[in-house]
Formats: structure tokens, sequence, C-alpha cells
């Protein structure tokens, strides 16, 4: 082959990762992993946890694939691909139980969210199915990225408002706001608000990047 | 090689599934002992924090050796009997008709007044939760409690692995006089100087009512061996009446 190697952080690649954070957002762009968006947005803390894992997961299993795209008959890849998720979220679990329990305590039920989580498998078929590991790699650090950034917005607003906390620190109090008659807004804890929050993020999107709107 | 005839791709499934498992299974049986560690340590953990002592994990079997002087385990009707409190597992215990379960205490003696910690468990939204209540002498007074679950939702369910939801039971009655009211979790908060009622979790009303529930249960197969501890300090009252009236007696004769 004559074709000159492709630097490893050439445009294309870089394009991997900084695409799915805005323009092609696997949230809010494509609208994937809204039920764990919902689900552990409550507080900042979990959101963060759960995006953590989820970029481990995502880029070891998009690598993972992508090593065996070209021996994975076609008809079960997709059984392929549950399995080799499901297989990775249960090791990380028992190894984190093994050695730092508190992480694992902290993960709990998000280990189960993870191997639901539409966002990788969607990846893994539409893209480490067809390219190499480098660049598999990257693409499930950037779809990580992606999703993890709307999780910690939504958490971040809905912990303030909701309980007046951030990361468990009770902002609000310290400021004093409550003494001038602020109240907390118990809606922002229920589910829907996650919903109407990432609305928001989509319409903010949309109308800065008006190319994204459906004729 | 063509990967999509009907012989690879069995061939493949197989193959993959018998990696996979023995994976698992190697990595889940090599961390298991490390595992367990971690899971008992944390119980021992728990029992203490109930007595207002925080230990980090690495710590906690020495100091639970110090502070815990006895534990033990009695039947449905309050008699002591044959066991290990501490390797009970109320998960098994409960799936039994109440006669044939058995019911662990620990015990703690700091400077001579004792408190008695019941082991909880019962089922939350998800999955079960569990918890340790601490009792004073008068079997009565709750001096610490401790939840933790194993799926409930984080933020809300979760919340009552939080000390926001645990420290209210301090200093709360188990009993109205002689009556057994056990203690509830109030959605919408409960009222002030309610005796028997702590604050909800706005959003994790079912999780909360699996504690109200998991106390009431628990703690009601315990009623026997309350009433006998009660009864035993009743006993020891009238000692004191008697010295009192022997006291009027020496006056009046005076």
């Amino acid at each position: 082959m004559s074709k000159k190697k492709e630097s490893l952080f050439s445009s294309k690649n870089r394009k991997l990762i900084t695409d799915p954070l805005n323009d092609n957002n696997p949230v809010t762009t494509q609208v994937l992993g809204i039920c764990s968006a919902l689900a552990i947005t409550v507080q900042l803390k979990p959101a963060v946890v759960m995006a953590i894992s989820v970029l481990v997961v995502m880029s070891v299993a998009n690598v993972v694939v992508s090593l065996m795209r070209n021996f994975i008959p076609s008809r079960i890849r997709i059984i392929v691909q549950l399995v080799v998720i499901a297989a990775l979220v249960i090791l990380v679990d028992q190894v984190l139980k093994a050695f730092v329990y508190d992480v694992s305590k902290e993960l709990s039920v998000f280990v189960g969210l993870i191997i639901t989580n539409c966002i990788i498998m969607g990846r893994l078929e539409a893209f480490a199915l067809g390219n190499k590991p480098w660049k598999s790699f990257l693409d499930g650090l950037g779809n990580a990225f992606g999703y993890g950034w709307i999780l910690i917005v939504v958490a971040f607003f809905r912990e303030l408002l909701g309980a007046g906390t951030l990361y468990g620190y009770p902002i609000m109090e310290k400021l004093g706001l409550y003494e001038l008659g602020y109240e907390n807004n118990g809606m922002m804890i229920l589910p829907p608000m996650a919903l109407v929050t990432v609305g928001v993020i989509i319409w903010i999107q949309r109308y800065k990047n008006r190319d994204l709107i459906e004729s | 090689m063509d990967v999509n005839k009907n012989s690879y791709t069995f061939g493949f499934a197989a193959l993959m599934v018998v990696l996979v498992a023995s994976l698992l299974s190697v990595a889940a049986i090599s961390l298991k002992p490390m595992q367990d560690e971690n899971i008992e340590a944390e119980k021992k953990q728990n029992i203490l924090s109930t007595l207002g002592i925080e230990v980090s994990r690495e710590k906690a079997a020495e100091v639970y050796k110090e502070k815990i002087t006895d534990a033990y385990v009695i039947n449905s009707s309050g008699e002591r009997v044959e066991g290990d409190a501490f390797t009970v597992d109320l998960g098994k215990e409960l799936k039994k008709t109440t006669n044939s379960q058995v019911f662990p205490i620990f015990e703690s003696d700091e400077n001579g007044s004792k408190s008695y910690i019941i082991p909880l468990r019962g089922k939350g939204l998800w999955g079960p939760i569990w918890g340790y209540l601490a009792l004073q002498e008068d079997m009565s007074t709750v001096s610490g409690a401790v939840f933790d679950h194993k799926s409930e939702t984080p933020g809300l369910g979760a919340e009552i692995s939080l000390s926001w939801f645990q420290e209210p039971f301090i200093g709360k009655q188990l009993f109205d006089g002689t009556e057994f009211m056990s203690i509830k979790v109030v959605k919408g908060g409960a009222d002030e100087g309610d005796m028997h009622g702590v604050d909800g979790i706005s959003g994790g009303t079912i999780t909360a009512d699996g504690v109200s529930d998991m106390l009431e249960e628990r703690l009601s197969n315990y009623l026997p061996f309350f009433t006998e501890k009660m009864n035993t300090m009743i006993d020891l009252e009238p000692d004191s009446i008697l010295l009192d009236t022997s006291m009027v007696y020496t006056l009046n004769s005076l």
C-alpha cells in the first residue's frame, strides 16, 4: 500500500471526538440513551459516575468489537455485541467490588443501565463493526463525552433547582437564599423534568444550528 | 473464510459463550474472598455506626470486637437459642415462617449503659433494603439507625442510606406507654413532636413505606424480648420504692 499512513490525530480523527459533542450528539440529536438520562440525573454525583462508567465501557467495547469485526457472523452480530458489553460491565463491576468497594456501591444500579444503554450498542453497530480499532476507540470516547456532558448539565440544574445542593454541597443554603424566601422546586426532582431539561438543551442547540431542524 | 456459514455461526457462538463464561467465572471466583471481606467489614461498620461510632472499613473489625460485647439469636418467643448472630442471613430467615425464624441481637455496653442493635431487612421498590436500629436500655428510645439498599433509585429511594434521613430516627420512641407503635416514615413530613414518625423522601415514597413496613414487621418479632427486658427494668424500680418507703418510715419514727 502506497497510501500514506493517517496520523493518529488527523482532522478526520479529531472530528470523531468533536462531532458527537454537539452536532451529532447521541442524546440531543439522535435522542438515544434517554432512559438513563431520566433515571440518574436527580443529583450530580451519580451522573458523573455514570458518565465515567459509560466512557470506559463504550471505548473498550468499541475496540473489542472492532478487533473482532472480521470474524463476527453478521446474523448474530447484535448478540455478540451484547455479550461483549455485558461481559465488560460485569467484569468491571466485580473488580470494583473487590478493590474499590465504595465506588461499586455508588455504581450499584447503573451497572444494569449501562448494559441497556442504546448508545453503546448503537455505536458498536454503526461504527465499530466497520472501522479500525483506533478510530472506533475515538468514536467511543467522543460519544461517551457527548452523552456525559448532557447528563452532567441536566443533573446540575436538577440538583441545583430541585434540592438546592451541588454535588451534595448545600449551595443555596450557604448563599442565604432561603432567608430571602427562596424555595426549592420539588418538581425538578421528578423524572419528567429530566425530559424537559433535555428538551431545553435541544431547543438551544437547534436555535444555534439551524441545519439540525428537520423540514 | 465465509463467516456467514451456519456451521461457522454456531461454532463462533459456542466458542464465545464458553470463553466469556470462563472469563467471568474465573474473575468472580478469584475476587470473591476480597469482596466478602468488604461486605463483612461494611456490616460491622453499619452496626457500629448505629452507636454513633464512625470507623474506616479497615478498622471496623478491630473496633467491632471492642465495642460489641455480646451477640446472640433469639426465637419468636424471645428465648435465647443456639446460633451466631453475625452470620444469620435475614434474607433467608424472612422466607421461613415466623416461628422457625431466629432473630439476631447485638449488644454493646458503653460505661454501663447498654444498647441493643436489631438488624432489619425488608422490601424497597426495586429490591431488598436493610438496616440496623440501636435501642437504649428502655427498649423504646432509638439511639441510632442505619439503612441501606440494593438497587433503589439514586437521589430518590436511595436517600434512605444518607444521614439526613437516618438522623431524625434518633430519640424516637418505639412504644407509647406499653403500646407498640413502631416508627413510621411519613409522606409529606412528620409533625413536629411526633415521637413515632420521621420525614419521608420526595419521590421516594415506596422505598420509605418499605422502611416503615420493615421496621414494624421486624421489630414486632422482638416484642416478647422487649417486654421481658422492660419488665426487668420495672422489677428493679419497686426496690427503689421500697427503699424510699423505708426511709419515710425511718423519718416518721424519728
